[in-house]
């Protein structure tokens, strides 16, 4: 009895081999498909003549190379201007939404204050909260102070809004965590609560703070609701925004060119992503949810 | 208690930001559905209840909540079988197992309107998924046009694009049930399924929850999908209540009435979060 239950339990954790293994990969060969099919398509069908983007039969690899869509890209739109716009406000709701969320996530993990838990679950509601719910009000006021075609409302809004509160969640998870000891020595050694957060638990919480400025950046980057609401000029339009607008003047889209146009958008955002994958799934399963 | 001023300070610009951003809209949004607020007609009176009532009698928006619910009801339980599936697979040892984590999750990654775009030609009539099924004797229907594929291939896109995230969710969980447990179940000569039905389950019920509230709530935000896979056609077949709200409200600009309509969704969301927190005891074995 005692050995079979050996044997099995030593099944459990070895690694799997012969037919069992063959079977799952199999099994998620097939699963993988739909996942990594789009991507490889976009890319291929960018570089292809647009006869034959829909012609039978699909060819994988295109027969002919045609570079050029990619340069009709930067011809039919301020393209250049668009992916800078997408950048910069990325790059400033990241700033930001990293810096509020990691200092609220601290403080209610670390520092008891009046009403917090109160105050948390309350927080808590913007994570379920519809953006369409709110944009309507929000955009009754931009329009009203002038601010609605800029990009102010399209980085207040993913900077301080419901975002914030998703950033300021992960980072609270990963501070309870944190090992006490640390910062009650630190304050037997006259450190005050704020010196004790930027000298002691910052320093120890690079990871946790890639990967949220990672999941912000990637949250602006993908935004589309909100500035297609809010923007009408094409010099200030984000690529979410632009993509779906490469069309002829009758309005059909010009497949090639928009999935050149895609593959722009996209390919950055991959390649970190392969680069770094190991860091980034860790990451979220870190600053996730244990419990 | 001595630090609640530095910790006050250092929680108010996500605590302003939420009352800016989140709670004055709702507020706000509450008050708007009882005016007839239109900036192009100038008008904004308040209306009382007429909002509402002209909800009940909108046949497309009886019409848009059912879909909404179709749309729920078909991605909720797919999205979540498949990643917990996926992540028990790939919780087992093999070699490869990190590729495929990181290739379920790629989409995620991916812009919603880059990934709906490339969809919306894949799903072409001519387009190359009904030619790889035609490849194998399949005569595909049109996807975004005959009923009810629309439907079922904006579900579907949306799975495949945000599985990843409820797949890495439900991993995390499954790597934190102690090995301890299925060794002494073993001992008391328990099979994998009573392993997974006794240990597993009652162990990530409480991730199970928290997924099943984030997979609702976003399943009544879907919106780009929409927009650009089928524009909510054919006729209203793929109309969801948020792309109705949005083209009420930024389209038409009939602020009012799709202010009533947000305060539905909004009622809609938070009704199904509380019922299912309430109903927690009943599945989730450990408390959150």
């Amino acid at each position: 009895m005692r050995s079979k239950t050996n044997k099995r339990y030593a099944r459990r954790n070895s690694k799997l081999t012969g037919w069992r293994l063959f079977g799952i990969y199999s099994l998620l060969l097939v699963i993988s498909i739909p996942f990594i099919f789009p991507t490889w398509w976009m890319f291929t069908a960018s570089l292809k003549p647009i006869e034959e983007v829909f012609v039978f039969p699909a060819s994988l690899i295109p027969n002919d190379f045609q570079i050029s869509n990619y340069a009709e890209v930067f011809r039919l739109q301020p393209f250049l201007r668009q992916y800078w716009n997408s950048m910069f406000i990325a790059i400033l709701v990241t700033i930001i939404s990293v810096t509020i969320s990691t200092m609220g996530g601290y403080a209610f993990a670390r520092i008891s204050f009046k009403w917090r838990s109160k105050l948390f679950v309350v927080l808590l509601s913007a994570l379920l909260m519809p953006a369409e719910v709110t944009l309507i009000p929000i955009f009754r006021l931009m329009v009203k102070s002038g601010l609605s075609d800029s990009f102010f409302p399209i980085i207040l809004i993913p900077a301080f809004g419901a975002h914030a509160v998703v950033g300021l969640f992960l980072m609270r998870q990963f501070f309870l965590d944190f090992p006490a000891e640390l910062e009650e020595a630190a304050e037997i050694d006259g450190l005050s609560r704020w010196r004790v957060f930027t000298k002691i638990a910052l320093p120890l919480s690079g990871p946790a703070l890639a990967s949220l400025a990672i999941i912000s950046f990637l949250y602006s980057w993908n935004l589309f609701l909100e500035p297609l609401v809010f923007l009408t000029e094409p010099n200030k339009y984000t690529l979410p925004v632009v993509l779906p607008q490469f069309t002829d003047t009758y309005g059909a889209p010009i497949f090639n060119v928009q999935l050149a146009a895609t593959s722009l958008s996209v390919i950055p955002v991959m390649i970190v992503f392969i680069m770094a994958q190991r860091h980034f799934i860790r990451g979220i399963t870190m600053t996730g949810i244990k419990s | 208690m001595r630090h609640w001023r530095t910790g006050l300070f250092m929680a108010a610009p996500v605590l302003l930001g939420f009352i800016f951003l989140v709670l004055y809209p709702v507020v706000s949004v509450i008050r708007d559905s009882f005016t007839s607020y239109n900036p192009l007609s100038g008008d904004a009176a308040f209306i009382g209840a007429d909002n509402y009532t002209r909800l009940i009698q909108d046949e497309t928006a009886i019409e848009v909540a059912k879909n909404t619910l179709i749309f729920a009801c078909i991605l909720v339980p797919v999205n979540m079988a498949l990643a917990l599936f996926l992540a028990i697979l790939l919780n087992l040892h093999f070699r490869g197992r990190t590729t495929f984590r990181a290739i379920f999750f790629s989409p995620v990654i991916v812009s919603t309107v880059a990934w709906t775009i490339v969809w919306k030609y894949i799903l072409q009539d001519d387009g190359p998924f009904n030619y790889f099924i035609g490849l194998a004797g399949v005569d595909g229907p049109n996807w975004l046009r005959d009923n009810p594929w629309p439907m079922i291939s904006v579900v579907m896109v949306q799975v495949f694009k945000n599985l990843g995230m409820n797949m890495i969710f439900f991993l995390a969980a499954l790597q934190g049930v102690p090995e301890e447990m299925y060794e002494s179940s073993e001992i008391d000569g328990a099979n994998r399924w009573q392993q997974f039905k006794k240990i597993t389950m009652p162990f990530i019920s409480p991730t199970i929850l928290l997924v099943a509230i984030l997979t609702i709530a976003g399943a009544f935000q879907v919106f780009a999908q929409v927009l650009l896979l089928t524009g909510g056609g054919p006729g209203l077949s793929t109309t969801v209540l948020s792309y109705y709200i949005f083209i009420n409200a930024f389209q038409i600009f009939d602020l009012g009435y799709a202010s009533a309509l947000a305060v539905c969704l909004f009622v809609f969301v938070m009704g199904l979060t509380v019922a299912q927190w309430q109903i927690r005891t009943r599945w989730v074995f450990r408390e959150v």
